[in-house]
């Protein structure tokens, strides 16, 4: 049976429908899986962002092993003190390339265009990345974690934020670390990721000489 | 074409295109960092100093422990005169000018350090304890004044206490019964008890170690420790780590406003830094609408290292 009903495909007020045509339209698997590039791609500088995300996929993957198996775990056995070294040396890859990959695109002024946004986001991924990473000391139940929380205490709280946010509580600090923050990064890192696959990689400095303005205008 | 692929191509028209594989890419880079990670955990493992506990504390150096305990008692300690969030002692908070975010917060932790750190623990151990049930009726039918008569003549002979088997001596004086206070609240600290005692919140389960490390911060056996591993404030600590490891290096910035003056003699060097790493990360995030930081990438010849191959053409 093909009695389809043509009223069907341009029903205006179907959100669903509304939803899948500004989806098809501004997240084409062209430009989200895309299988060429300008031919200027080609420099190590690249590749950071990409080494970056392969340390995040570590982290949560390692991450989810050492929530599995509880905060103690790590402590007490071999296994876990295993899966809690590919944790930390995961983070400071991660940490690492991900820094290159923004003094990278710093020097590439790759905000231009009209990629502000995919610039902004990337800094707060930082930032929250760097909340993240602390809150995750915080929880390694160690001497470290007790310094870091006696020592960080003073900031957070002359800031006004310990008033909610009290890095002397554990409970509150690994649950932080384990869930919201993970979700938050990982989001904004895949909220990154489209922001740069929807406008593609910016073109080089033009040699003529340009403002480098957020809005300039592709020549 | 959809919108997005059409922008695209008029974005890159005129531009040669060439193969390329992202996701081969991030397969690669996967199997790359598994390969570093997994060598980085098998040859230096991760930091792990075991922590420390009331116990070891009272344990270890017992006259820091009973002084740190006496300055809770006479409200002389850190914590006894934080401010908020813990009280509200007065022009405690850090501040700049009318600015001062923790009095806007107020008291969210409440923490009395006399009755939460040795009263109440005293209490819950004296069942069975005539001496000590003795000694915190007569502490407590004491006048505030003579209170502090004998927590003061008791501080000022602290100075010169000597610890032995277990027990902190000090020369003869009116103490009345800190003394007794005190020896008790050190056993009780010595078996482990008061690690407990003084997470007690009426919960079976706790995850909520406020109160233990307040008291552990208070006193000097913690900082000295973080000190022999260049973990305190001056010693770029929180960007430090426990032995040889990488501690979070990203903070540097963060830790280095500590380390130079005004930040390291300014009373609210706290609230000054933090409001500085705010204003420094949305500049940050802002850099594409601020001239000048805008424009440095294009004066910089950077950009023709990593597009040499475009310039060359």
């Amino acid at each position: 049976m093909t009695d389809r009903n043509p009223a069907i495909d341009t029903d205006s007020g179907n959100w669903t429908l509304a939803i899948r045509r500004w989806l098809e339209r501004r997240l084409p698997l062209d430009s989200l899986l895309p299988h060429r590039m300008p031919y200027y791609v080609g420099s190590w500088v690249y590749v950071f962002g990409v080494v970056a995300i392969a340390g995040l996929i570590w982290i949560v993957a390692s991450g989810v092993v050492l929530a599995f198996f509880g905060p103690q775990w790590w402590h007490i056995s071999s296994v876990g003190r295993f899966v809690n070294s590919i944790h930390f040396w995961s983070v400071q890859v991660f940490f690492i390339f991900m820094v290159l990959h923004l003094w990278g695109q710093y020097f590439m002024a790759s905000w231009r265009d009209g990629r502000a946004p995919t610039w902004m986001i990337g800094v707060v991924i930082f930032a929250v990345s760097v909340g993240t990473a602390f809150t995750g000391y915080l929880s390694q139940q160690n001497f470290d974690a007790q310094w870091i929380a006696v020592n960080a205490k003073d900031a957070t709280n002359a800031a006004g934020v310990g008033a909610f946010f009290n890095v002397l509580n554990f409970g509150q600090m690994y649950g932080l670390h384990v869930m919201i923050f993970p979700i938050l990064v990982t989001t904004l890192v895949a909220l990154h990721v489209i922001q740069v696959r929807i406008r593609g990689v910016v073109k080089p400095i033009d040699p003529a000489g340009s403002a480098g303005g957020a809005g300039e205008a592709s020549k | 074409m959809s919108g997005a692929a059409s922008s695209q191509d008029r974005y890159y028209a005129g531009i040669r295109m060439v193969r390329y594989d992202l996701v081969k890419e991030l397969v690669i880079a996967l199997v790359v960092t598994a390969l570093l990670v997994l060598v980085a955990a098998a040859a230096f493992s991760s930091p792990d100093d075991p922590s420390v506990t009331i116990q070891t504390w009272a344990q270890s150096d017992p006259v820091d422990f009973v002084t740190t305990a006496v300055s809770e008692l006479s409200g002389q300690s850190e914590t006894a005169g934080y401010g908020q969030p813990y009280n509200n002692t007065p022009d405690a908070a850090q501040a700049i000018g009318p600015i001062q975010p923790a009095v806007w917060a107020g008291v969210s932790t409440p923490i009395n350090p006399a009755q939460d750190f040795v009263l109440k623990p005293l209490t819950l151990a004296s069942t069975g304890n005539p001496t000590l049930t003795a000694a915190l009726q007569a502490y407590d039918q004491a006048g505030a004044t003579q209170q502090g008569a004998w927590l003061d003549a008791y501080t000022k002979a602290l100075a010169n206490a000597t610890a032995s088997d277990g027990q902190v001596t000090v020369a003869s004086g009116d103490y009345g019964p800190v003394p007794t206070l005190m020896s008790n609240l050190l056993a009780v600290a010595r078996t482990g008890g008061l690690d407990g005692l003084l997470l007690d919140s009426g919960h079976f389960f706790q995850t909520d170690f406020t109160r233990p490390l307040l008291f552990m911060g208070d006193g000097s056996y913690l900082s000295n420790l973080a000190a022999a591993q260049h973990l305190t404030g001056d010693q770029w600590g929180m960007m430090n780590e426990t032995g040889s490891y990488p501690g979070q290096t990203w903070l540097w910035l963060y830790t280095f406003w500590y380390q130079v003056p005004p930040f390291s003699t300014a009373p609210n060097a706290d609230l000054v830094v933090v409001i500085l790493m705010v204003v420094l990360t949305a500049l940050l995030a802002l850099v594409p609408f601020i001239p000048i930081l805008r424009d440095i990438p294009r004066w910089l010849p950077v950009h023709r290292l990593i597009w040499r191959r475009y310039y060359r053409s």
